[in-house]
């Protein structure tokens, strides 16, 4: 028998070590809950900045969005 | 690398912000006009004034509404590539592009659609403005629990793969998912507050509009960072010799 050489299956998929996507998750996990609350929250539910400027501002990407909006 | 696949994942966010953008101008707008002009209509007819405008309606529907998407667009775009740092190579043997589509995919109704079926959203004039709280903590609470039911059905079906094979487990996670799902939907309260003369016409636009747009946020963050997370990866699987340079 003639000895084939059989290409191995697909190669593996690389995998990113756990420790080092950790740090960046939670850099990622923290800003965009920042920028989400913002979008989603902020001056309807809950204020941390008096007024309504923010809610008025994001007002129809709110909606549009899915999140309650007033 | 991480730090090369955050960059690309915000900035396909902004991307997908600038599509999703289109989608809600000619869709999204016209339905939030109707509901505003219905909103005007009835406080005409109650004898309350005109509400004191802070931002044009113009403004709005320009400059509000593009900030608030690429803010969106931006922060699950950098969460998005996290969850496909998780995912490559664990799900499966697929490439960067198979895994992004499937990340999105799996974003998009864990995120938005589970939700949506449970509280879906509302165009202006709709709810009350005493529940806006509770409202809100419910919906957020909503996007919680579906976000853990995945992991959790993803964790499960992870373990179950070298047994029952990719597809049969892959079935089992979803069917697991479905059950502990509705369990949820059962249990959590539900909420009606659409007046009864708003047309039923104008609010099923307007839902549809809202799946538009988050259809095509999710849809750009799959296929797009798809593209460029193969680049960075195949970057760097050319590049592991002894001496690669750390990124």
């Amino acid at each position: 028998m003639a000895n084939v050489a059989v290409p191995s299956r697909q190669p593996v998929p690389l995998r990113i070590p756990v420790r080092e996507i950790v740090p960046w998750a939670i850099f990622a996990a923290a800003l965009g809950l920042v920028l989400l609350y913002f979008v989603g929250a902020e001056q309807g539910a809950t204020s941390i900045i008096s007024g309504h400027a923010v809610h008025e501002f994001v007002h129809d990407g709110r909606h549009l969005l899915g999140f309650p909006c007033h | 690398m991480m730090r090369s696949l955050l960059i690309r994942g915000m900035l396909v966010g902004l991307a997908a912000a600038v599509l999703a953008y289109v989608v809600a101008w000619f869709l999204g707008e016209p339905q939030v006009a109707l509901a505003i002009s219905f909103e005007e209509a009835r406080a005409a007819a109650g004898g309350e004034g005109h509400e004191a405008e802070v931002f044009s309606r113009t403004v709005q529907e320009t400059a509000g509404l593009i900030t608030a998407l690429v803010v969106y667009g931006v922060a699950f775009g950098g969460l998005f590539s996290i969850a496909f740092a998780f995912a490559h190579g664990r799900i499966g043997a697929f490439g960067p592009r198979t895994t992004a589509a499937l990340v999105a995919l799996v974003g998009f109704a864990a995120v938005y659609v589970v939700p949506y079926l449970k509280y879906p959203p509302n165009p202006p004039a709709v709810g009350s403005e005493d529940t806006i709280g509770s409202r809100t903590t419910l919906y957020f609470t909503m996007i919680l629990l579906s976000l853990l039911t995945t992991a959790l059905a993803v964790y499960t079906g992870r373990l179950l793969a070298p047994r029952l094979g990719a597809w049969n487990a892959t079935l089992a996670a979803v069917g697991a998912f479905v059950v502990v799902i509705t369990v949820v939907f059962v249990v959590m309260p539900g909420i009606d507050e659409v007046p009864a003369d708003f047309s039923a016409t104008v609010l099923w636009r307007f839902r549809l509009a809202s799946l538009a747009i988050q259809f095509t946020v999710w849809a750009t963050l799959g296929l797009l960072f798809g593209a460029l997370a193969e680049r960075v990866l195949n970057g760097r699987r050319a590049a592991e010799t002894p001496t690669s340079v750390g990124v």
